[in-house]
């Protein structure tokens, strides 16, 4: 006789189920995952795997992390980043040395793919968080990540 | 009530007697004509906020405060929509359809006793007349389904068809069980029964509490409601029998849809759960409260059947007939039995 057994377990089966629902039914107003976005706009805080946009960080001394391998550059498929270098005598050892100018992101072409972070062996550019990224004009969206004056952080090579 | 009351007098001093019975029918069909459109519309609203919690999201909240405007605005959208059609389509018949499903509810509204005043329909076979109403919804869907000339729409009538045909019976023997202890299908005596004996899912115990799950199962499934919506089921059919209807003519599909829902609630609260009538008659002597009970317990079953929508699955057609014809129908006519049984002996409690 399965008959009454199965009717037992499918009633038990489905109150499983309706238990389930109710807890998040109950527990929806604090844990609700929608961000009512323009209202919230000053506490919203993204996710932390997700891409904004890549920037190029920089400490107090205006120094960043990019040592100019270009290596950021050769694994981008798209052709989103382009290095502007030259050789430059270094002040504290007195030899030549390659040298960041412009680390130039084209954020127009970038798919985000996240294979130049990747690829960076000094962890120099990192993903963003913001998303806010509309301009007028196309220009805008080309940036140059390293600030004007910043150089090297010492030992980053080392 | 005294209001209505005062009305009726006064039309009968003003005009002669056909003539104004006449207007207070239709005074009376306006009135419920209006409840029908606001309930619809709140429905709807609280269906989409109760999913979105369901779901952890917030739904509807920017029209008006606490998005109460929302279906609102939406109906009006839909007043301003253009009326498609197919160009093979059978023209009467597609024209007819909405007004067979939404004429259907509003009559079905009619017969519930909000109080025992407000009870605009007291017929003698008052159950009878709402199983019959509420089968008779299902032509206009099979309607819609035919005339569109679209076989989406022609699947989903028919698979409508099977579903209300055979869960009719279940709707019908749940209800019938209880009515064995009533001994009336009026709903007003049946009202009266529960007033002097107490709720009737408490006079019944078992036997009462199992019709009731099976009435709230068959309920569901003869309002083609998740998870019994084959009948719509986007995932395979568009949106089943209503995929070429637009405009207010969709509208009426989908405000007779929340109606439905409100009148299988209602039906369930009229029989089990004592209608207007307060919990241990706490509110006995004020008999307007009536209202807030009975719309108060309405929705509650309404809930039910939204936590129902969001949990379950929706059935394949032979898991359908097979809950119908294997499960449903036995199991309603053994307990339609032990019921017989009870009230022969006496088992029932009496308050």
């Amino acid at each position: 006789m399965s008959y009454f057994s199965d009717i037992y377990n499918g009633v038990k089966t489905l109150l499983t189920g309706m238990s389930v629902t109710g807890k998040y039914f109950l527990h929806s107003r604090k844990g609700a995952i929608t961000q009512q976005y323009p209202d919230n706009r000053d506490t919203l805080k993204m996710f932390d795997r997700f891409r904004g946009e890549v920037v190029m960080p920089h400490d107090e001394n205006n120094e960043h992390r990019c040592t100019g391998c270009q290596k950021c550059e050769l694994a981008c498929p798209n052709g989103s980043i382009e290095i502007i270098w030259d050789r430059q005598v270094d002040p504290e050892t007195g030899k030549k040395k390659k040298m960041i100018d412009q680390h130039i992101y084209h954020l127009g072409m970038c798919t985000m793919c996240g294979l130049c972070i990747e690829a960076c062996p000094t962890d120099a550019i990192k993903w963003a968080q913001n998303f806010e990224n509309s301009v007028y004009d196309r220009a805008y969206l080309t940036r140059v990540l390293n600030k004007p004056g910043s150089k090297l952080m010492p030992g980053v090579e080392d | 009530m005294n209001i209505t009351k005062n009305i009726h007098e006064w039309l009968f001093s003003l005009m002669p007697e056909t003539t104004a019975s006449i207007v207070e029918m239709v005074l009376i069909a306006v009135v419920y004509l209006a409840i029908f459109a606001v309930a619809g519309l709140y429905l709807v609203l609280l269906e989409r906020r109760v999913a979105a919690w369901f779901q952890l999201r917030l739904g509807p909240n920017r029209v008006g405060y606490q998005g109460l405007l929302q279906t609102m605005a939406d109906a009006l959208k839909l007043v301003s929509k253009e009326l498609t059609g197919t160009l093979k389509a059978d023209k009467f018949l597609y024209n007819l359809a909405p007004y067979f499903v939404i004429v259907t509810a509003l009559m079905a509204m009619s017969l519930f006793p909000f109080t025992k005043e407000l009870h605009a329909f007291d017929i003698n076979i008052g159950i009878f007349f709402l199983i019959a109403i509420s089968s008779i919804g299902v032509i206009g869907i099979l309607l819609a389904g035919w005339s569109s000339n679209n076989k989406f729409a022609l699947i989903g009538a028919m698979r409508s068809g099977v579903q209300t045909i055979s869960y009719e019976l279940s709707v019908g023997l749940s209800l019938l069980t209880m009515v064995l202890m009533t001994g009336s299908l009026q709903l007003s005596q049946i009202v009266e029964v529960q007033e002097k004996g107490g709720w009737l899912i408490v006079q019944g115990h078992i036997p009462a509490l199992i019709a009731f799950c099976i009435y709230m199962i068959a309920g569901t499934a003869e309002t083609n409601r998740a998870p019994f919506d084959l009948v719509e089921a986007e995932s395979e059919l568009g949106a089943g029998f209503h995929t070429e209807y637009s405009g207010m003519k969709f509208a009426y599909f989908f405000l007779a849809e929340f109606i439905n829902m409100f009148i299988i609630a209602s039906i369930a609260t009229t029989v089990f759960f004592g209608a207007y009538l307060s919990p241990f008659g706490i509110t006995e002597n004020i008999p307007l409260l009536g209202v807030f009970w009975f719309l108060g317990k309405t929705l509650l079953l309404i809930f039910l059947m939204m936590w129902f929508r969001w949990t379950f699955p929706r059935l394949r057609i032979d898991q359908l007939l097979v809950l119908e014809w294997k499960y449903l129908l036995p199991l309603n006519l053994m307990n339609l039995l032990l019921m017989a049984l009870m009230v022969l002996l006496g088992l029932t409690i009496q308050f």
